[in-house]
């Protein structure tokens, strides 16, 4: 297998680890604050 | 000296009220054109018999209509519009804004020119002639600056998830775009593609499957995630919800493109490949349709007297029935039906009358009375009448499509006992006759909401004046 290959599906996996990364975060902050002010940033005005 | 200083006080709207004024005009020539071609459909004499009324030359004018002048101002006006409330500033530069107003309608005469005349790259949804390319490229460029220099100068700590949306269409967009223009001029009039044979089919579809998935499907839920918590008055169901099927829409659209092209001399894995990634799909598209309908949860009885809320709720079913279609039609064997039919027709208008149509004309009827220093829309009973003629003709024309391409698909399979095949190719189409016939009154139904929605629209910036409006003393956040 030529080394372009072999960076193609690191690639792909790297960035699917990445994503498994992401989706970990997110539902562990589900209740945080942070995620509370922004859930709330379109009612801060007008 | 003090004029800047107001001015650095308030929101540009002005570019929002001129984006949101065109979205809804060229809402009315968009679907026209297609009222024209489908009735062309019905009775091939209207196409006069003229080259330039042909209905190969009406349809991209048709497609290129709807999709960049229609769905393409109501995305500038939102995105200007969100980005600025979302980051509690003005946009980055005013001059730079305007320019992506006149460049962009400069574009859409343009294509309104040349397309009739017959100058086409003959790329599906990328049929304008370079020297057009080159202009859209320099206009994407100057929204990107905008855009992103908004977000640079925000006033608050987060990025809200509308933005992350937005920034996702702008930044795709302008890759897609680029890639897919590459070409050789012959002319100022003429070019060829950069690519050959099948690698040129799937940077088409590579391209025009994008289009689907981040212009009319990412730039649209960055409209939802905003217009729906305000119209609903409830913020955004699960925060952790949009930020994780954000990401899922980011790293699988871009693999689906090759399910345009199954049974065609693309290499048999690329299909396979293409195929289960678009049924992956199915999933983060739902995580948004569920984001959005559930924010409504507990205020559901809102639906029966706002039809501004009616029009976002609505989109956001039809948002759920064609991504649970699409990701149907890609399995190689419904695609063995569906493929070359009506059928492919069909589904394309479910997500673009129903979702993308109506998630724009929802968040449009929230934004021009209040660009206007009105409270809302001069008539809201007209809101209503709009609601169901769009509803019913979304519907007309689906099922007449459904129906239609089924049958159609069926009967170019069906063989006699011998082998040989049971229909020509006209009695197929001789069959679709009354198909064609209510597909072309669901669009002259949905056409004429957005006639009643133009005058409703007239009424109401005539009767107010456009208003300034002040950014609000930063709210403290940590």
């Amino acid at each position: 297998m030529d080394i372009i290959s072999i960076l193609r599906i690191l690639f792909t996996l790297l960035t699917f680890v990445l994503f498994v990364v992401i989706a970990v975060w997110a539902w562990r902050n589900r209740n945080s604050k942070n995620f509370k002010d922004a859930q709330n940033l379109p009612f801060d005005q007008d | 000296m003090q004029d800047a200083t107001v001015k650095a006080a308030t929101y540009n709207d002005k570019v929002v009220r001129q984006f949101a004024i065109m979205a809804v005009v060229w809402g009315v020539f968009g679907t026209l054109m297609g009222v024209i071609i489908a009735s062309q459909l019905v009775w091939p004499d209207l196409n006069l018999g003229l080259s330039y009324t042909s209905f190969g030359r009406l349809r991209p004018l048709h497609t290129n209509a709807v999709i960049f002048a229609f769905g393409g101002c109501a995305l500038f006006a939102t995105s200007y519009y969100v980005v600025q409330r979302t980051c509690q500033t003005r946009l980055f530069s005013d001059k730079l804004a305007s320019f992506t107003f006149w460049g962009w309608q400069a574009v859409i005469v343009a294509a309104a020119i040349s397309l009739p005349l017959g100058y086409t790259q003959g790329k599906e949804y990328g049929e304008l002639e370079w020297p057009i390319d080159i202009l859209i490229a320099i206009v994407w460029i100057s929204y990107a600056i905008v855009f992103f220099g908004t977000i640079g100068i925000r006033k608050v700590k987060h990025i809200y998830v509308a933005n992350w949306f937005y920034g996702a269409f702008i930044l795709a967009v302008a890759l897609l775009h680029i890639v897919e223009s590459a070409a050789i001029p012959a002319g100022w009039f003429k070019s060829y593609s950069a690519y050959a044979g099948v690698q040129d089919a799937m940077v088409q579809w590579w391209y025009g499957h994008n289009a689907v998935g981040f212009f009319l499907t990412a730039g649209f839920l960055g409209m939802m995630y905003y217009f729906v918590p305000k119209q609903a008055e409830r913020p955004v169901y699960s925060y952790s919800l949009s930020i994780v099927h954000f990401w899922a829409l980011i790293f699988t659209y871009m693999w689906a493109g090759p399910h345009h092209l199954h049974y065609t001399a693309l290499p048999d894995w690329t299909q396979s490949l293409g195929m289960v990634l678009s049924l992956i799909l199915f999933a983060p598209s739902w995580g948004g349709m569920i984001n959005g309908i559930m924010t409504l949860s507990g205020a559901w009885h809102k639906l029966r007297t706002d039809p501004i809320l009616r029009f976002l709720i609505v989109s956001l079913s039809f948002y759920g029935m064609s991504t649970f279609e699409g990701p149907m039609m890609a399995i190689k064997t419904v695609n063995a039906l569906s493929h070359y039919t009506d059928w492919t027709v069909g589904h394309v208008h479910s997500g673009a009358l129903g979702w993308v149509g109506f998630i724009s004309i929802g968040s449009l009827y929230f934004l021009i009375p209040r660009l206007f220093g009105q409270k809302q829309m001069y008539s809201v009973k007209a809101i209503e009448v709009h609601f169901w003629m769009a509803t019913i003709g979304v519907v007309l024309y689906i099922s007449a499509l459904w129906i239609s391409g089924v049958m159609e698909g069926l009967m170019w399979r069906a063989m006699n006992a011998d082998g040989t095949l049971a229909y020509t190719f006209v009695e197929s189409v001789k069959a679709k006759f009354p198909y064609y016939l209510t597909r072309a009154i669901g669009g002259f139904l949905y056409m004429s909401g957005l006639v009643i929605m133009l005058w409703n629209t007239y009424k109401t910036a005539t009767s107010g004046k456009p208003a300034t409006v002040e950014i609000p003393a930063v709210v403290a956040h940590a």
